[in-house]
């Protein structure tokens, strides 16, 4: 079975330094460990067993008033390392068994039938368009496409645990959450083909999708920029005392940027409501967590900033789902951030721009897409409830298909937006120097048509 | 006993009150004349910051040390006692961290001030300022507006090294979506940083740490708290016609100076204090070469690639039939600044540099080239 959290899974034994005479740590050092130094003189020696009682003990003094850790630390006359991994990962939170069973039924609050299927019907959704606006781009009808195979439950799990007043984030591997929102298939080819239509006036690549109507921040390239904003935005609601909270998404690979440590840090300092979704796919095209990060993963950097942090099976529907609802609920409530580890695997490319067999195996993709498959593990729950059937799955596959299709095809038709949208929104109001430039671009493209590609509209610029 | 006077005004909170008596001479001279009242470049950026912050609830300030510590260079003395921790906010040391912050708030409908200590330190959030600021009103199609205002002291200072005395001028200013402001005197502070913070785009706002200090004479209406100068207007400091000077923030003082010097020898300069990096008042400055027939940009930052270069351009663009002379370009060093006073002193611009370039444009002394 691949691993995906490529740390090693063995628990490393607590290594200590032997400490060398002349060393003044804390209140000395104790005995033992300095005979330890005249016997053996090698360095990086474990020290002696665990079951050794070192006195805590604690220094009034310091701890009241001069502590600069907030409170009272307790000192200890042993000298030990912390290690640089648990000894035991922390554990991955999951509902549902591999047959699609609950495991635990204690441990789940449950979930009303209607958003369960809306749930379920999301995801297929969202794994047709996938499907279809891949093979779009492939035709080339589009330039560019990002897929978001295998992570499904996350995206729609995640939405559905929010509410609409809840500002999203994303990264770029997050049309679930719009999807759930009431994006429409045509609403996606839109943007994607750039068309006059696109709420974005075809200022983007594709899939960086926006909606304020739906608060859905606009997707931008930049990897992991958005935590902060998420952030600054979670301080704004505050302020304001909404009943809502912010949620950023982002990716392994997007844990390694400066932004990241920034922002969590930032987040408990402000005491902000922000929820940080970290999807751990595994891969950051073709780095894999491995090369990305040396702890375990993800969820370990939220104690270290004072953000409360759990891990989640990503590709469990249930799982996200209640963890997301707890998550917004301790969010608002106590108005603090939480992390949450999604744990999944990216089983498509990166983008239409990658060919990830040339880096990882064709069996681990392979072994993701069956053994671990989100919808396939949902759908089990959902039939074991007596609410889905053979006939439902191919009416609600053969519906979408020929939804997105339809919406590929009436998008590639309409118009591109017109020259005049190249200039508008750089400033709040048009400045004077753009409006002559388009003027005299607008002149420039009617005079010479031949120049020009013809499905540009050219607006007449009315005379100032 | 004015020290004592100054205090307890300052304790009723009254900014206005606090200029009238920290300023003992001109009291003494209010009984005398009509002279205007004077006001130091620190105090009218403060003024400017608290009357709009008192206006508009969703202003905030963010930055290192802007709180407790009243301001590294005290700009937002004060403030913090008066609004409290929610709207001035002290920041971890990371600029990366709360630009994006900042950018994430004023996306949310906020609208902050940003505090870079120097910018210098903006580079730790340039991605910010300009891929998360500058461009998503544009990339977002107009659903997102970034109504902020990113300040702080800019350009050489005084013995501070190569990583503190850069200029950022034309870094910013070339990116479309922002709007780059760069004030000298303390009417050109409070009306533009009004104006900045008004503003539903992204505003870069170049201070000086010397012109902090110094003190400008200011008219009641300045004083109003309705003030605001216009983005994209120059000012015509001086007015002249033999030869245009333009010149920003604190060689704007230089430039005067220099055309001082010019006028005894017979040469009149028109000194143009441009305000607004970007928009870049281009018809007033090329309608001041078509009056004058010769320019001399000044500026502190490198050379190539700088605000002189713009200008240049634009000129010889608008108004190529109306050059007498070729254009000359005053700016500081192509080396980052030395820190030994000497070698600092050689890499700026200084008076007679700018006086030197002037005569040359009036073929009073000959071009640099022809003596090489």
């Amino acid at each position: 079975m691949a691993s995906l959290l490529r740390n090693s899974g063995k628990i490393t034994t607590t290594a200590g330094l032997i400490a060398r005479p002349g060393f003044q740590g804390g209140r000395g050092f104790g005995l033992s460990s300095f005979s330890l130094f005249f016997s053996s003189p090698r360095r990086f020696q474990t020290t002696e067993s665990e079951s050794r009682v070192d006195s805590h003990c604690y220094d009034d003094e310091i701890s009241q008033k001069f502590s600069v850790l907030g409170g009272k630390v307790p000192y200890t006359s042993g000298m030990r390392f912390t290690s640089e991994l648990p000894e035991e990962k922390v554990p991955c939170y999951r509902v549902l068994d591999n047959n699609g069973q609950l495991i635990d039924s204690r441990n789940f609050a449950g979930i009303s039938k209607e958003i369960a299927m809306k749930m379920y019907t999301d995801m297929v959704k969202l794994n047709t368009m996938d499907t279809i606006f891949y093979e779009a781009q492939r035709q080339g009808r589009i330039s560019f496409y990002v897929t978001t195979t295998g992570e499904e439950a996350i995206n729609i799990a995640s939405a559905a645990a929010l509410k609409i007043d809840d500002f999203i984030v994303p990264q770029y591997r997050e049309p679930g959450i719009l999807l759930w929102r009431g994006f429409t298939p045509q609403d996606f080819a839109n943007q994607c083909f750039s068309n006059k239509f696109d709420d974005g006036k075809g200022r983007q690549m594709p899939v960086h999708y926006g909606s304020k109507k739906l608060n859905y921040f606009t997707v931008a390239s930049t990897i992991a920029s958005q935590l902060p904003h998420a952030v600054g935005a979670a301080y704004s609601l505050k302020m304001d005392g909404k009943d809502a909270c912010v949620v950023g998404y982002f990716g392994d690979g997007g844990s390694s940027e400066g932004d990241f440590h920034a922002a969590l840090n930032f987040a408990a300092v402000l005491e902000a409501p922000v929820i940080f979704l970290c999807r751990n796919n595994g891969w950051a095209i073709s780095t894999p967590a491995s090369d990305q990060f040396r702890s375990d993963g993800v969820v370990v950097k939220g104690q270290a900033y004072g953000v409360r942090s759990i891990r989640v099976d990503g590709n469990d529907a249930l799982a996200m789902y209640s963890a997301v609802r707890s998550a917004r609920e301790m969010a608002i409530t106590e108005q603090k951030p939480i992390l949450i580890e999604a744990v999944t695997y990216r089983v498509g490319h990166h983008t239409t721009s990658d060919d990830s067999t040339r880096y990882r195996p064709l069996e681990e993709i392979e072994w993701w897409q069956m053994a671990r498959n989100p919808l396939t593990l949902y759908r089990k729950w959902l039939e074991s409830n007596g609410w889905w059937n053979d006939e439902a799955e191919a009416e609600l596959r053969s519906n979408s298909r020929k939804e997105l299709l339809k919406a590929i095809q009436v998008a590639e038709k309409i118009e591109k937006p017109p020259v005049g949208d190249m200039f508008t929104d750089v400033y709040d109001a048009v400045p004077s120097n753009l409006f002559e430039q388009e003027k005299l671009l607008q002149q420039t493209v009617t005079r010479y048509p031949q120049d020009y590609p013809s499905d540009v509209p050219v607006r007449a610029v009315p005379s100032s | 006993m004015w020290g004592i006077v100054g205090q307890r005004a300052c304790r009723h909170g009254s900014s206005a009150m606090s200029l009238q008596v920290t300023r003992p001479v001109i009291h003494a001279l209010r009984s005398f004349s009509t002279a205007a009242k004077e006001m130091t470049v620190r105090d009218a950026l403060n003024s400017a910051i608290d009357e709009e912050m008192s206006a508009d609830p969703k202003v905030f300030l963010m930055g290192e040390e802007v709180g407790e510590y009243q301001g590294a260079y005290k700009i937002t003395k004060g403030l913090l006692e008066k609004y409290g921790p929610d709207r001035v906010l002290d920041t971890p040391i990371t600029e990366a961290g709360f630009t994006g912050i900042g950018v994430g708030a004023a996306y949310h409908g906020l609208k902050p001030i940003v505090e870079f200590m120097t910018f210098n330190f903006s580079m730790q959030a340039i991605d910010h300022i300009i891929n998360s600021a500058a461009k998503s009103n544009y990339m977002s199609a107009g659903q997102i507006s970034v109504p902020i205002v990113f300040r702080g002291p800019n350009g050489a200072a005084a013995g501070v090294g190569a990583q503190h005395s850069q200029c950022y001028a034309p870094w910013f200013a070339s990116c479309p979506g922002l709007k780059v402001l760069a004030p000298y005197s303390s009417e050109d502070a409070r009306g533009l940083m009004k104006a900045a913070i008004r503003d539903p785009d992204p505003v870069v706002f170049l201070e000086n740490e010397l012109l902090y200090g110094e003190s400008f004479p200011v008219s009641a209406e300045v004083l109003d708290s309705s003030f605001c100068l216009p983005i994209g207007k120059a000012k015509i400091e001086r007015e002249g016609k033999d030869v245009t000077i333009t010149a920003f923030s604190k060689m704007v003082g230089y430039a005067l100076k220099a055309a001082e010097i010019l006028s005894k020898e017979g040469i009149s300069a028109e000194v143009i204090n441009l305000r607004s990096i970007r928009p870049l008042d281009r018809a007033t400055i090329n309608n001041s070469v078509r009056k004058t027939n010769r320019l001399v940009t000044v500026e502190e930052g490198f050379p190539q690639h700088g605000i002189g270069a713009e200008i240049c351009a634009s000129v010889v663009e608008d108004s190529f039939e109306y050059l007498d002379a070729a254009i000359e370009r005053i700016a500081g060093a192509d080396v980052p600044m030395p820190y030994a006073a000497n070698l600092e002193r050689l890499a700026v611009p200084q008076v007679e540099d700018i006086v030197r370039a002037a005569k040359r444009t009036c073929y009073r002394s000959s071009s640099l080239a022809a003596t090489a």
